[in-house]
Formats: structure tokens, sequence, C-alpha cells
């Protein structure tokens, strides 16, 4: 046990070429289906919140839902769409980095969708008359909400890099688990244990542990400093 | 737009009668001030003109402009200002104009200067004193120019000083053009400031008059307790 941990450390303190090209390429991942799903999240979430239309209540619960949505089935939709009889097995995607994003993306909108609905909404019911009185179109008032709302949305672009950081299901479906192509922190966590490689398991999920506690302290201050700032 | 006609304006929310057949012109100039008791429905009133209830029953007429609406502008009594600088918020009006963003800023900061708030361009809104909340939501509705302004009760909440920066203000912007209706409690500022009054109450216009003739002598029983509520100093009214 205490061998694990040193050889952990080991690893670590001498940036191991193979942890450093895991760690890498989930970051890489994650930055890549976190800037997606936010340009898609976002507007999309707060259109959700500010427009009336018929069906909004249905799309408020589906999206909640979402949130909660396995991984692994994700990845086997993906999977079924980016495999060689799917739809878009043509370009070959399955197993690659590019399909991850693809399947995590489709797995961190939903989420970040969700939370962005909410936290817009409430901002709206402040605002809806006030914007009402400026003669707002649609586009002005999630524009004005969501800058309004920009210090709390951050919180939910982050939980969408959360999830999509420590998400293994999805990723191991359509990516493989390749190495030195497709494997993030979180598959070879699962599989290096089961095969018996712990110090390696153990230093990725130290990195991942602190990463994740990173992004939280950020929020934290981030938030701090903005409510200090604009009351 | 003008003049603005409202005809036999009813407003009966689950039943209850807050408005019963108001009748109210409102013609190009000058500075008109409902006054009311409370829960007269002076705001309900503001509101329907601004487009932004509709009444129950009557109609609003626009001198045939359906939609008025960018020529239109109302402060609320309790504004509410985005989590962002002063500048932002007072040009917030600005953006569905399509104007060029030196030309929205220009405006902006002119704005700004006329309500003496250009020197807290970058502080955050959210931020200022009741006084200085309220000059910037004057001056956000002001930098859209409208031709018609809608105040309800701007100084509620503040002291004399800031009440007669505020009322200068208002003022300076009917000088500039804008046809301004406003509500208020502060009957010594109905005095100083309108050019004729509303009195509301029961649900209808009780009395409609110059503001020095309102106040000299009032038509109405209505009116002439009101102001004896008001201002108990002016014991009685000779008939
Ligand atoms: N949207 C609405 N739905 C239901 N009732 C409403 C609505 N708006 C206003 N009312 C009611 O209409 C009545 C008049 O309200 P309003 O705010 O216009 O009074 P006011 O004259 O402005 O009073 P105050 O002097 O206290 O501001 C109140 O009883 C209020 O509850
Ligand atoms: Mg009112």
């Amino acid at each position: 046990m205490l061998n694990t941990l040193l050889e952990a450390f080991s690893l670590l303190s001498r940036l191991d070429s193979q942890v450093v090209a895991i760690v890498w390429l989930s970051f890489k991942v994650a930055l890549a289906t976190v800037t997606l799903a936010t340009l898609i999240g976002l507007p999309f979430g707060a259109l959700v919140a500010v427009a009336s239309f018929p069906g909004r209540g249905a799309v408020t619960v589906f999206l909640n839902a979402m949130m909660g949505l396995p991984s692994v089935v994700v990845g086997v939709i993906v999977y079924l769409i980016l495999s060689r009889s799917g739809p878009f097995g043509d370009m070959g995607l399955l197993y690659s980095p590019t399909a991850m994003v693809m399947a995590q993306t489709v797995l961190v909108v939903p989420l970040i969708a969700a939370l962005t609905r909410q936290i817009v909404e409430d901002a709206w019911r402040t605002y809806a008359t006030e914007f009402r009185s400026m003669h707002f179109s649609l586009r002005h008032s999630v524009a004005a909400l969501l800058y309004d709302c920009r210090y709390s949305l951050v919180v939910a672009v982050l939980a969408g890099a959360g999830r999509s950081l420590s998400e293994v299901g999805a990723v191991m479906i359509v990516g493989g688990n390749i190495e030195g192509y497709t494997r993030v922190m979180t598959t070879a966590i699962a599989l290096e244990t089961a095969k018996g490689d712990l110090p390696l398991s153990l230093a990725l999920g130290m990195v991942l542990l602190t990463l994740v506690l990173l992004l939280n302290t950020g929020a934290y201050h981030l938030r701090l400093w903005a409510m200090r700032k604009y009351g | 737009m003008f003049p603005i006609q409202l005809s036999n304006i009813r407003f009966t929310p689950d039943g209850r009668t807050v408005l019963t057949g108001v009748d109210l012109d409102i013609d190009a100039e000058g500075i008109t001030v409902i006054i009311g008791p409370n829960g007269a429905g002076k705001t309900v009133l503001l509101r329907i003109m601004a487009g932004l209830q509709t009444p129950h029953d009557g109609a609003i007429n626009w001198n045939g402009d359906d939609n008025p609406a960018t020529g239109i502008a109302m402060v609320f009594q309790h504004p509410v200002l985005l989590r962002s600088s002063v500048f932002h918020n007072a040009g917030l009006g600005l953006k569905p104009f399509g104007l060029s963003r030196a030309e929205a800023k220009r405006r902006t900061l002119q704005t700004l200067e006329r309500v003496g708030l250009a020197h807290r361009a970058e502080d955050s809104a959210r931020l200022l004193s009741g006084g200085e909340r309220q000059r910037l939501a004057l001056a956000r509705a002001w930098a859209m120019r409208p031709q018609l302004l809608l105040l309800d009760e701007p100084t509620a909440a503040l002291d004399p000083s800031a009440t007669d920066v505020v009322e200068g203000i208002v003022r300076e912007i009917r000088t500039d053009g804008t046809r301004i209706v406003m509500t208020t409690h502060n009957l010594g500022q109905a005095m100083r400031i309108s050019d004729d009054i509303v009195f509301l109450a029961n649900g209808r216009v009780i009395e409609r008059a110059p503001t020095s003739r309102f106040f000299a002598r009032p038509q109405s029983n209505e009116a002439k307790l009101f102001i004896q509520g008001e201002l108990p100093w002016r014991i009685s009214f000779d008939n």
C-alpha cells in the first residue's frame, strides 16, 4: 500500500510521459467538450427560460431529466451512430478523440442548458417587465440576461467541466481506451486498476481530484469577488 | 402619438374593481401628475399607458399609432438594475435602437452627464444609493429620448435634497420636449412640478384641472378631503 503510494508520487514527480499524455488528452477533450457544450447549452437554456412556446414545460422536464443521463447510455447511442454500419460510419470517427468529444458534448449540453435555464429564469422574473418597457426583443433579453448572470453561469460551465473530466462510461465505449490515442484519466483508472497497475491509477486519481478541486475553488472565489463588486 | 386618448378603461382583476371607466386625454406637452389614495390604480394606469398591461375593457388610442412602443419609456417605482456598471445600465434602453456603438456611447455619456452621474460611469450600478439609482433609472429612460415618459413615484424613498435633484431632472426632460405623466404621494411635489393634476379615486378620474386651480379650488368633495388629509394645515376650503 505504502509502496503503491510512493510509486504514484514518483510517477507524478518525474512527469512520467505516459501520465502526462493521458492528463493532456483528458484536458483537451474536456476543453473541447465544454467549449462546444457552452456554445450550445447557454443560449439554449436561456431561450427556454425566456421564450414562451408550446411544450416549454416538457422541454424543461426533459432537460432536467437529461442532467442525470447515464453516460454509458450516451456512449452506446453515439457508438451506434458512429459505428461502421451507423449513419456516420463512413467518417471513421469511432475510437477517436473526436468521438469522445461528441459523446461528452451530448452528455454535458443538457447539464449546462438545465442549469442555465434555472439561473436565467430566476433573473428573468426580476427583469421581465423592465425589459418589456425598454422594448427588448427575445434576442436582447437573452443577451442581457446571460450577461447579468455571467458569474452564476460560470458555475454551470464548471459543472459541465467536472462532468466531462470525471465521466468514464461514454469515453470508454466510443474511445476504447487506446493507449497513446484515446486513453484518458478515467478510462485509464478504470482499466489499469483491474490490470493491477495501481500506482498509475492512483497518480491519475490524484491529478483528477486536484483538478476538480481547483475548478471549484476558482468558481467559489469568482462568485465571492463578483458579489462584492456588483452587490 | 398625441393626443393619447383613454376611453372607458376598466381594470377588474379577479372580478375586483380597480378602474371602472377611466377617460383621459394626454396632449403633447407638459407634466401631468396623477394623485390619489393608495390602491387607486395609479400604477396600473401608467402601465396601461405604457402598453405593459391590457385593460379588461375600454380602449387606448395613441392618435392612430398602433404601436408607439419605442416612443414610450417608463421608470418603475423600484427600478431594477443589471449587475454591471452604471454606464452599461444607462445605455441598456438603447439596445433595440440599432445605433452605432459610438453613437450609443455618446448618447449614454451625455445623459449620464445631465443627471450628474458621469463620474460614476464605471462603478457598479447595484451599489449606488437610492437617489443615485433613481437618477440612473431616469438616465436610462431619458437616453431613449422618448416622446412620452411615465414615472411611477420617482422620489418615493428619497430625502428632500435628493428629491430636489430628481425634480430638477424631470423638469429638464420636459424642457427637452418629452411629455411626462407621473404619480406621486408628495403633494408639494405635485404643486411644484406639474402643469395639471389628475385626481384618481374610486376607480375613476374624479377631477382633472390645471395645478394651481386644483389645489386652490378643488371641485369635488373627494379631492377636498384628500388634500385636507394629505395637507392637514389647509384646514378647509371655502365653497
Ligand atoms: N396585475 C395585477 N393583477 C391583479 N391585481 C392588480 C394587478 N396590478 C394591480 N393590481 C391591483 O390593483 C390595485 C391598484 O394598484 P396600483 O398599484 O395601481 O395602486 P396605486 O394607486 O399605484 O397605489 P399606491 O399609491 O400604493 O402605489 C391594487 O389593489 C392592486 O392589488
Ligand atoms: Mg403605485
